[in-house]
């Protein structure tokens, strides 16, 4: 919750978006790092995904936090090229952990969710401008 | 019966529990993404019943008529993260409340506007 009292609908919205925009923030990084290559298996890029968890304030009210990021268990691929600059003794190379097609499918849905908390905010925002102009 | 109970009628807290409702729904929406999320809704007419019959209008009664109407949504397809929010479902009952609201809204302003002009002597 922001502040005091009691969860409002701002604060669901609010903090959904930000949620949101963090996971639009790992598939940035996920699909930026999508084609790198590195020397050794351990130092390869691998695909960061964000745990949603919900924040009930009272029943049925509740908004939804970033619990934590965590790495994903896709192992990175190895591919023999010995002419790469980066290629280890045997002339192999590890391609990032990142599955792009679905990063981008991600992106799609997170673009959406986000839309939605924001129609949600604004329809919020309009009824209770109403509300307070009541009687004028 | 208070005086806002005369001024208002049903409407005041029809609409008070539309507020809650909207939060929710809100609250449905925001969590469409969270794993193994419910939700949940308000049986409107059953808690509007229920604050009716309630002695006195206060904020207690109407978050309890609101919270003894609540119940968990069926899903029409589960999904396997165990979250239940549809948001087809979710946005069409978001847009309908909102409707509602702004009904309950237009009754108490013309309450609002009749007693104004009783008060003027126009």
């Amino acid at each position: 919750m922001s502040g005091s009292g009691p969860m409002n609908v701002f604060d669901i919205a609010g903090r959904a978006m930000s949620a949101q925009l963090m996971r639009l923030n790992t598939t940035a990084s996920n699909m930026a790092n999508a084609g790198n290559v590195t020397g050794s298996a351990a130092t390869a890029y691998r695909a960061i995904k964000p745990v949603f968890e919900s924040v009930t304030d009272s029943p049925g009210v509740s908004t939804v936090k970033v619990a934590n990021v965590v790495t994903t268990s896709a192992q990175p691929t190895k591919r023999h090229d010995p002419n790469h600059p980066l290629a280890d003794k045997n002339g192999d190379v590890w391609e990032a952990a990142v599955d792009s097609n679905a990063e981008l499918i991600d992106m799609i849905e997170t673009a959406r969710m986000y839309q939605n908390n924001v129609q949600v905010l604004n329809t919020a925002k309009s009824l209770m401008m109403e509300t307070i102009r009541i009687g004028k | 019966m208070s005086l806002d109970d005369n001024l208002f009628g049903i409407h005041g807290k029809a609409l008070a529990l539309r507020s809650q409702r909207l939060s929710l729904l809100a609250s449905n929406i925001a969590n469409a993404s969270t794993p193994g999320y419910k939700a949940r809704d308000i049986d409107f007419d059953a808690a509007l019943k229920k604050a009716t019959s309630a002695a006195g209008g206060t904020a207690a009664s109407l978050s309890k008529a609101a919270d003894d109407s609540m119940g968990y949504r069926v899903p029409l397809q589960p999904s396997l993260d165990g979250n239940t929010v549809e948001l087809s479902t979710e946005q069409t009952l978001f847009a309908e409340n909102a409707v509602k609201y702004r009904t309950t809204l237009s009754f108490l302003e013309g309450r609002l506007n009749t007693i104004t002009r009783a008060l003027k002597g126009e």
